[in-house]
């Protein structure tokens, strides 16, 4: 497969051949192996081994033009270049964008370790021996229908036909186990966990087996749930699940095409409660995928979205940010149309509690572990939700399963409802945030 | 249909890296029949038990136009393959870009390898694989100039840009208004070691609307759209004038609705994509995939009630035009008719080939995928609940106070079978009557304990567009059904 140097190299001789004089190219290749078993064997191996980039172009007018290709040979980039050209006579003639102005400033160092790919066989031993120690911690857990052992490495780039040329690598391996529970007379259960890391030898295969089984075996005893309004705690992937649905409350382009809860002038203004604070920060060193420069080639950075309750900054491109008379922050992904989009959160404590509440000794509050299909039930344009979702009614530190359930409210109520945000973080994929103490919202159960 | 051509002779393996195959690079065509039978062949004598290549190129482009001006015109190009290696039940998928013998060979070699097994020595005397003359469905049904058929740029940025003035007359309070296109021209070929080769050309359309209205803290949000498999003309005969009067009612209606009030209620689903509570809630849990996973109620109940004696249900790939219409499968087998469940019992699973191995069911024809990156699995197709005696009025006569859910948003089912979905226009019904708008709902329950509960169906089935993610990707399909009353269901709301 080609590497940048080539595909640098193919993209100038196209370019000088087709006459077009500005041009960039963000690209990635990824090479990927997953497992999953069944019952001790081998269910299904792939691998894959592919490369794709997206082409900007602009036309002597400054209209630009885009395309992506997954041929990335000389004849596969000439085509895309071409295409993109054709393209450029239909582009926006309003806010064109241009390249990003911080596309050659130096990136931020991050310690990264490349693990090697471990052999499938090693992938399949670890998971058919994790997938038997699940199956064996609980006798009501009758089945794992959902697992996964993957393990990638990924090459992104960035160039530009001004000389910028920024490339890093990345390896990942990463778990995930949905255990499912069987007894007579009960409905089955089920619950997950995923943990991922750079590399399979450092990878907590061992704390996603026991969240598993901790979670899956918490969901036996059920009862159902009053419908009402409760206290409700939110775990930290359920609050990031709905702060990620809501993402348009600071995302710049949202907001330029009024597709969002949040208008220019929102910047400054009190939109949560003072106890929380938010970042973006693709830096992090919890991120497992740190990107130091986004698809613009901009390098990233940590930004603070919400501090004590006040919005202090979108999230931009170069694009939005020219218009917005801001800087870029790196949360560019090219496209005929830039769209832009958050790295991993970082939530802290904002102003200090009044009072500190703690599952130990709360009565009748409902603790949100998991949200599910974000995609459906939230209404992002107008700030509803309405999710089922997994979690616990507590009582002074005893949890119940809850059967079935939704959560509903507006997340703007949610953020101005929050009545503490506990001091110790959980880790998870999409970032890292305590749990979250929200009052009075509306739960569906019987 | 197209010729093959002569069959693969023996072959040394140890003179294999001077083949030199030219296959051709832009079209899927016979003279692909040396390289990929040659292939299988060597995955056979390697110790495979079968082996399945699938060959895509992809030809999309979309495009959006906001409010009066297009934004975005992204032309896509995709070429790539997948080898499917099995030993026994247990497989191998591995996929590539690179189409050349080479590059084919090695994502092979890597699938073998993964399943223990080595590319036969040196000198090893290896037979290709017999294929069938090429089953050529692009040729036979003369879709060879669907592509260059289709719109151009330029007439697509003009339809969207007449469309998106149509609406912004005809809608008030509009904050924001969007009409999005999409063009996906997909070729395939499928070659597999028992024989199958075959080849097929998809031209999947679809054009849109996604209107944002507010005054004030009231808003509302609305999309629709229209979908097509096989008209290049699709996008030039737009009625976008229809659409956009929908659009605008609803989104009108909707502004100033009152969240709705949780609990259980009667209600009665609407025709089209309503259809949406029957995949999510039975279709998926009808597939092999299911089966696989042990995590469908129904595994053991085929011939058995499921469902309210008054429910018979499809999935085929047959009517014409539809979004999850087929000419073949993505594992090379014609698409069909399958009868789902029987006034009221289940009849049949969808099934794919490896589904079908391990389960044990017949395959339908069903093994579908995103593209060349996912391994195929049991996918739905076009998907809907038959039509039954019942008029409208007999339904809504039935319900002294429940929900109209008018129009769907997307949904999803778990591993135990639970569902939830949105709803996006939902009326209020007092004593048979239509009364308030009503936002905010999501239906939730499970399979099982609903079917039972769909107890009367209309006369008017129509049918929707919509897309489907699932382990193979996300895949067009069409959703539908009459108007049906489900008895009780657990309403989120407020």
């Amino acid at each position: 497969m080609a590497n940048i140097q080539d595909i640098a190299a193919y993209a100038e001789n196209s370019a000088k051949k087709l006459g077009i004089a500005k041009y960039d190219i963000y690209g990635s290749s990824v090479d990927d192996t997953s497992v999953q078993v069944d019952k001790g064997e081998p269910k299904q191996v792939k691998a894959s081994n592919r490369a794709s980039v997206i082409v900007r172009v602009w036309n002597d007018d400054n209209l630009i033009g885009v395309t992506s290709t997954t041929d990335v040979d000389s004849i596969g980039i000439e085509l895309a270049l071409k295409t993109a050209y054709e393209a450029s006579a239909f582009g926006a003639k309003e806010h064109v964008p241009d390249f990003s102005p911080e596309a050659t400033k130096p990136t931020a160092e991050v310690s990264t370790t490349l693990a090697t790919q471990a052999p499938v066989a090693d992938l399949l031993k670890t998971l058919i021996a994790t997938e038997k120690e699940l199956l064996e911690s609980h006798s009501a857990i009758a089945s794992v229908p959902y697992n996964g052992l993957a393990q990638s490495g990924i090459d992104r780039f960035y160039l530009n036909s001004s000389g910028a040329l920024r490339s890093e690598e990345r390896t990942y391996a990463s778990i995930y186990l949905y255990g499912k529970t069987e007894q007579e007379g009960r409905k089955p259960r089920a619950a997950g966990a995923i943990r991922i890391h750079q590399g399979l030898d450092a990878l907590d295969v061992q704390g996603c087996l026991k969240e598993t089984m901790e979670k899956t075996i918490s969901h036996l005893n059920y009862e159902k749930i009053k419908t009402g309004k409760y206290r409700v705690v939110f775990s930290a992937e359920a609050f990031l699940g709905l702060l990620g649905a809501f993402s348009n409350l600071y995302n710049a382009q949202s907001i330029l095409d009024k597709l969002s809860l949040s208008t220019p002038d929102s910047l400054g203004t009190q939109i949560a409660s003072p106890l929380l604070s938010v970042y973006d920060d693709a830096l992090h060193p919890e991120n497992v995928s740190a990107e130091t420069f986004d698809g613009e080639g901009t390098p990233t950075r940590r930004i603070p979205l919400i501090t004590e309750g006040v919005l202090t900054n979108f999230l931009h491109s170069a694009g939005t940010a020219k218009r917005l008379n801001a800087q870029p922050t790196g949360h560019a992904s090219i496209g005929a149309k830039v769209s832009v989009s958050p790295h991993f959160y970082h939530v802290v404590p904002g102003q200090a509690a009044e009072q500190a509440y703690s599952l130990d000794d709360a009565e009748n509050v409902i603790l949100i572990d998991d949200l599910q299909a974000l995609h459906a039930g939230v209404s992002a344009l107008q700030g509803s939700f309405s999710l089922p979702f997994d979690g616990w009614l507590v009582n002074k530190g005893k949890r119940v399963s809850i059967e079935s359930a939704t959560v509903a409210g507006d997340f703007r109520d949610v953020l101005k409802s929050i009545i503490f945000v506990e001091s110790e973080p959980e880790i998870t994929p999409g970032g890292v945030c305590p749990r979250i103490w929200v009052d009075d919202l509306s739960i569906t159960g019987e | 249909m197209t010729l093959a051509m002569t069959r693969g002779t023996l072959l040394r393996s140890g003179e294999l890296p001077s083949l030199q195959y030219t296959a051709t690079r832009d079209r899927f065509d016979p003279t692909w029949e040396a390289p990929l039978s040659t292939l299988l062949g060597l995955g056979r004598a390697a110790g495979a038990d079968f082996i399945e290549i699938f060959l895509e190129r992809k030809n999309y482009i979309s495009c959006l136009a906001e409010d009066d001006a297009i934004t975005s015109v992204s032309p896509s190009l995709v070429t790539g393959a997948g080898v499917r290696v099995f030993v026994g039940k247990a497989d191998c998928y591995v996929s590539t870009n690179d189409l050349s013998f080479t590059g084919l060979r090695a994502a092979l070699e890597k699938g073998l390898s993964i399943m223990g097994l080595l590319l036969p020595a040196p000198n090893s005397h290896i037979s290709g694989i017999n294929l069938e003359i090429l089953r050529d469905y692009a040729t036979a049904r003369e879709k060879e100039s669907w592509l260059t058929n289709a719109s151009s740029m330029q007439e697509m940025g003009d339809i969207l840009l007449s469309a998106n003035a149509d609406l912004a007359k005809k809608a008030t309070h509009i904050q924001a208004r969007r009409a999005a296109y999409f063009r996906d021209w997909q070729e395939v070929m499928v070659a597999a070691s028992d024989g199958t080769f075959a080849r097929d050309i998809r031209l999947t359309q679809s054009v849109g609307y996604s209107l944002l209205c507010a005054d004030g803290e009231h808003r509302s949000s609305i999309n629709q759209r229209v979908g097509d498999t096989s008209d290049p003309n699709f996008l030039r005969s737009w009625r976008y004038q229809d659409t956009a009067d929908e659009v605008a009612e609803a989104a009108g209606k909707m502004l100033y609705a009152d969240y709705v009030e949780s609990g259980s209620y009667p209600i009665i689903m609407a025709n089209h994509f309503g259809g949406v509570i029957f995949h999510e809630a039975c279709g998926h849990l009808l597939e092999t995939t299911q089966i696989e996973r042990e995590t469908t109620p129904f595994i053991d109940k085929k011939g058995e009630k499921i469902a309210h004696e008054n429910l018979t249900a499809w999935d085929e790939g047959l009517t014409p035009d539809e979004f999850g219409t087929l000419d073949m499968d993505d594992e090379g087998m014609p698409t069909q008719r399958t009868l789902l469940i029987e006034n009221g019992v289940l009849k049949n699973f969808l099934a794919d080939r490896a589904g079908s191995m391990r389960t044990g069911h017949p395959r339908t024809g069903s093994g579908r995928r995103q593209g060349y990156t996912y391994a195929a699995a049991s996918r739905m197709r076009n998907t809907y609940i038959a039509p039954n005696d019942y008029s409208l009025d007999d339904l809504f006569a039935s319900v002294d106070n429940g929900i109209y859910c008018k129009k769907m948003g997307g949904g999803s089912v778990g591993p135990t079978g639970q569902f939830n979905f949105a709803v996006s226009e939902a009326y209020q019904i007092e004593n048979g009557k239509i009364t308030k708008p009503l936002k905010g709902a999501t239906l939730i329950g499970e399979a099982i304990e609903i079917m039972p509960k769909i107890s009367m169906s209309s006369n008017d089935l129509s049918l929707a567009p919509g897309f489907c993610g699932s382990v193979s990707g996300s895949i067009y399909v069409t959703v539908g059904q009459p108007h049906i009353k489900v008895d009780s269901i657990t309403v989120g709301g407020r």
